[in-house]
């Protein structure tokens, strides 16, 4: 057993039905109770989404249990297919289903439907959601295309296929949208989309490309891999998120098309080289930033964080155990140990104990940000109704770079504000106890000063420590600096102060401890 | 643990057999797919009144995923419920699911030590391998004794449906209530603070009392029970508690439940009635707020008002609140369909129902929203699931799960519920598209 308060990730037949929810014509039937169509609410509440995830559930109830469960499971079925008519039909197991062991996925097998029927295997109390999503996209594809033939290439413009963006997805809908532009820029003809929007009778055309596009390893990289075997499809490695990895990209497909990407390089758009090198950004520099999230996100955050934005990464981690080595190499690139749980409060520890400048993170670790009084931009999944934005605003290729730059330097920027307002209320017309000027002689002191106030972190680490105190001066001393570095800069001098057996500390304390950690 | 079984059962064999309630209204019964929460759901609102509890759920990955996403708000801060997850080796008998789930509270116990009880909540899966979670709080009671109390409830999706997990869990505390048998008012079912403030000032200005609400806002001061209490249940879905009460000496006073002026009233006027109190004296103490109601109430009874409502099955709140829409704000009920129909709770508000132009029990959920489209109500009650769907489909809908979550009850919130109900059509008439 694991005590869990939160999840980054759900069952694996969430992953299921996300990919269910992705495609035209293709319906899934789960066996389960009552209670798991809670599921739908993600897509319709957070998604918004106009349709209910084409998912069926049988519904079972204690008192089938005596009964016969395969009966119900059979009835659904027929139903099913007879209301939905898909062109595909997904059958699996929900994690008390999978206890009943009724193998709803051998029955539907076995009723003999005109369609493709896909039996998929779930394990509930070992796998999660994406690796749920990852594995029943790849049984699809290949429940549908194992023993065809290779069909004939070369023939027009190079094709590619984007695999892996779904529902629930990070920015996905607007990746697509991104990822084709480049590929266009290189002359190649997006063949298939997939899952997101594809139709089973899309699938059967994923052979006719080239290549594959890798979109989300998380999700394609199975079915690359199948692919490249079966169909001599090679594929991308590179996700192009960011700068420097959307020019990669451009190489690598230039790479497997044998093509030149010189000129489409040459005409890329983009403001965040110029933005990060304008002298506005030098306040960029080097600010500690905290990066988790799932891997293919996280990895490239660190990235950009590093060779585009100029921060350091002082900690890099996921939740996604499949991808564990990945994570675990480029924390190391950056000196760090990467952090891979998927307990919530371990990375709340973590985040507490590193005290970025800014977090990178799910939404879950915006609030452990947003708690810790630490700037937060959120870069990955799991998703809120806040990460379907009504604009455009991609990730991924040179728009998104654009987009990364905004998302990511906006909350820092919002932090200086604070910083200043808090800078300016000793002054006589911006002090705690004024009102905005403009708001006339009557107006009293109102919510923004009160919020300039808050204590963001630097009350005594432990009120109830031992007997270390700060003398008046210090203490006044340690106010003037900037709210969001105050909470370290006291504990760095309360440690200063403890290791060296200081019962009192003066400003001499604060700056000799402020000189020997440096920056 | 008794749910769904103990309530009318639905016809298996034939799925759409009709029954009666009381001598006129045909009852559809139906089976199928249900787009309701399970109990689980109710920890969403157990866990932020009762203020010294944990709820830990012993089951899986899904249990966990539901909690998070039914909060519907994740705030993510330490909350006051989770979920001890089985893995593969619990189920392989790799690892004694006993000794894990001991390892767990201990670990718990030792992170929150604010936690007075402890309330093991059971899940399908638990249900499913036969976990006894009953034995295990005793067990673990005895283990922590004088710290923490420990009772075991089902919030299973096989045995209970949405806000039946209240139920189960109401009913785990009546066994550890104090015995007494003093004259008493015990409210049973969850409201929020502010209205059972309202309702206590009331009782005391009809000079009934003592009154005491199940559940408390902290675990440890649970109220007495005995041949002298008299019970008022302020949810229909407390039927089983009210039983459990019963057998403790309690006595039911039969009622509407009190969403409205007419439900308010009468809900007050039985208890009236059961402490020796006149009805003048009732009319007295509500004059004032019946005023103060009607006067909020009458702007939304023109925006109500010849609307016709459809009620998808959800939290059992759907007889109560279509008697209210019909009766005071003057709707039309086409469907109102219940997850179950228990006669039990619901004999007096059944009296005062108007006829709708269907009553269902149970859900067979494709069929039903085929019934919906072809009854095209104006306004929608459903839950999150539908919701979009539905307004994509041109209907108007209102999100069911805020009935359960919002100051509803009352004369002082009468205006409130019925806008609750308005807001969606008044959205709709707004917008230009």
């Amino acid at each position: 057993m694991q005590l869990t308060v939160w999840t980054y990730e759900g069952p694996p037949h969430m992953g299921a039905m996300r990919i269910a929810a992705s495609m035209r014509d293709v319906h899934c039937v789960l066996h389960a109770p009552q209670g798991d169509t809670y599921a739908d609410l993600l897509f319709t509440m957070i998604a918004r989404n106009a349709k209910r995830p084409p998912v069926t559930y049988t519904t079972f109830q204690a008192r089938d249990l005596g009964g016969d469960t395969a009966e119900l499971v059979r009835r659904t079925l027929r139903d099913t297919v007879e209301r939905f008519q898909p062109q595909a039909l997904l059958v699996g197991e929900a994690c008390t289903a999978e206890l009943l062991q009724d193998q709803p996925g051998a029955l539907a097998e076995g009723m003999g439907f005109d369609i493709p029927v896909i039996p998929l295997e779930l394990p509930a109390y070992t796998r999660k959601e994406n690796w749920g999503a990852g594995e029943t996209f790849f049984a699809l594809v290949r429940g549908l295309l194992r023993g065809r033939p290779v069909p004939e290439r070369g023939n027009g413009a190079p094709k590619a296929n984007l695999l892996g963006p779904t529902a629930l997805g990070f920015r996905c809908r607007d990746d697509i949208t991104e990822v084709t532009k480049l590929l266009d820029s290189l002359g190649i003809e997006v063949n298939v989309v997939a899952p997101a929007g594809a139709s089973p009778m899309d699938l059967l055309r994923l052979p006719e490309a080239d290549f594959n596009v890798c979109l989300y390893p998380e999700i394609a990289h199975d079915s690359c891999a199948w692919l490249e075997r079966m169909f001599k499809q090679p594929f991308t490695r590179t996700v192009p998120i960011g700068v420097g990895a959307t020019v990669d990209f451009l190489r690598e497909v230039g790479g497997l098309i044998g093509g030149d990407p010189a000129q489409a390089i040459a005409a890329a758009q983009t403001r965040l080289p110029w933005y990060s090198r304008s002298v506005d950004s030098t306040y960029l520099t080097g600010k500690r930033v905290f990066i988790f999230g799932d891997a293919t996100h996280a990895i490239a955050a660190a990235r950009v964080a590093t060779e585009e934005l100029g921060f350091d990464v002082v900690g890099l981690g996921t939740y996604a155990r499949e991808f564990s080595r990945e994570v675990r190499a480029a924390a190391e690139k950056y000196g760090v140990e990467a952090l891979i749980t998927d307990d919530y409060l371990a990375v709340e520890a973590k985040v507490l104990e590193l005290a970025p400048e800014l977090v990178l993170g799910t939404q879950m670790e915006r609030h452990i940000a947003k708690r810790a009084g630490i700037p937060c931009a959120v870069i990955s999944a799991p998703v809120h109704v806040q990460d379907f934005p009504a604009r455009h605003a991609p990730q991924m290729g040179f728009e998104g770079a654009n987009v990364l730059f905004d998302t990511w330097v906006h909350p820092l920027m919002m932090g200086l504000e604070e910083h200043l307002i808090a800078m300016f209320r000793e002054d006589i017309e911006f002090n705690d106890e004024a009102a905005p000027s403009h708001l006339g002689p009557a107006a009293t002191r109102g919510g923004a000063e009160a919020r300039a106030d808050a204590p963001a972190g630097d009350a005594p680490a432990d009120a109830s420590d031992d007997d270390l105190t700060w003398d008046m001066d210090a203490e006044r001393e340690l106010r003037k600096i900037p709210f969001f570095v105050r909470g370290k800069a006291r504990r760095n001098t309360e440690r200063y102060a403890r290791e060296r057996g200081l019962a009192t500390i003066t400003i001499e304390t604060l700056y000799d401890a402020k000189a020997h950690f440096g920056r | 643990m008794t749910g769904i079984g103990n309530t009318s059962a639905p016809a298996d064999a034939d799925q759409c057999a009709p029954a009666r309630v009381g001598d006129e209204l045909p009852l559809l019964r139906e089976r199928g797919q249900r787009q309701v929460f399970c109990g689980l759901a109710g920890i969403v609102w157990l866990h932020r009144k009762i203020q010294d509890a944990f709820f830990l759920v012993v089951g899986s990955r899904t249990c966990a995923h539901l909690l998070q996403s039914a909060a519907g708000v994740m705030i993510f801060a330490e909350p006051r419920f989770g979920t001890a997850i089985l893995q593969d080796r619990d189920l392989a008998g790799m690892a004694d699911c006993n000794d894990e789930l001991d390892r767990v509270v201990a670990e718990l116990l030792a992170r929150r030590p604010d936690i007075g009880t402890l309330f093991l909540v059971g899940s399908c899966p638990s249900e499913v391998i036969k976990l006894d979670l009953d034995t295990a709080a005793e067990r673990l009671s005895r283990e922590h004794e004088g710290r923490v109390r420990i009772l075991a409830y089902s919030g299973s999706g096989i045995e209970t449906t949405f806000t039946q997990g209240e139920d189960t869990c109401l009913t785990a505390l009546v066994p550890e209530m104090p015995a007494s048998d003093d004259p008493a008012l015990l409210v049973v079912g969850t409201l929020p603070d502010v209205v059972e403030d309202q309702f206590r000032r009331l009782f005391e200005q009809l000079g009934i009392g003592p009154v005491h609400f199940l559940p408390a806002r902290q675990a440890g001061e649970l109220p007495p029970v005995g041949a002298g209490t008299k019970l008022l249940a302020a949810q229909p879905f407390v039927g089983d508690t009210i039983a459990a009460l019963g057998k403790r000496g309690a006595e039911l006073i039969a009622a509407p439940y009190p969403f409205g002026i007419e439900g308010t009233r009468a809900w007050l006027g039985a208890a009236a009635d059961a402490f020796g109190v006149s009805q003048g004296k009732v009319d007295d103490v509500c004059e004032a707020p019946i005023a103060r109601a009607e006067r909020g109430l009458s702007r939304y009874r023109q925006q109500l008002g010849g609307r016709r409502i459809s009620f998808l099955p959800d939290s059992q709140l759907e007889i109560p609140l279509a008697r209210f829409l019909a009766r005071e704000c003057g709707m039309e009920l086409a469907e109102v369909g219940v997850p179950y129909l228990d006669r039990r709770m619901m004999g007096a508000e059944l009296e005062l129902l108007p006829r709708p132009e269907r009553l269902s029990e149970g859900q067979d959920l494709e069929v039903q929203l085929d019934r919906l489209r072809a009854d095209r109500p104006d306004l929608t009650v459903c839950g999150l699931g539908l919701a979009n769907p539905l307004e994509a489909e041109g209907l108007t809908t209102k999100w069911s799960i805020e009935l359960v979550f919002s100051p509803v009850h009352g004369f002082d919130q009468a205006a409130d519920l019925a806008e609750l109900f308005a807001r969606p059509l008044n959205r709709r008439a707004r917008l230009a598209f």
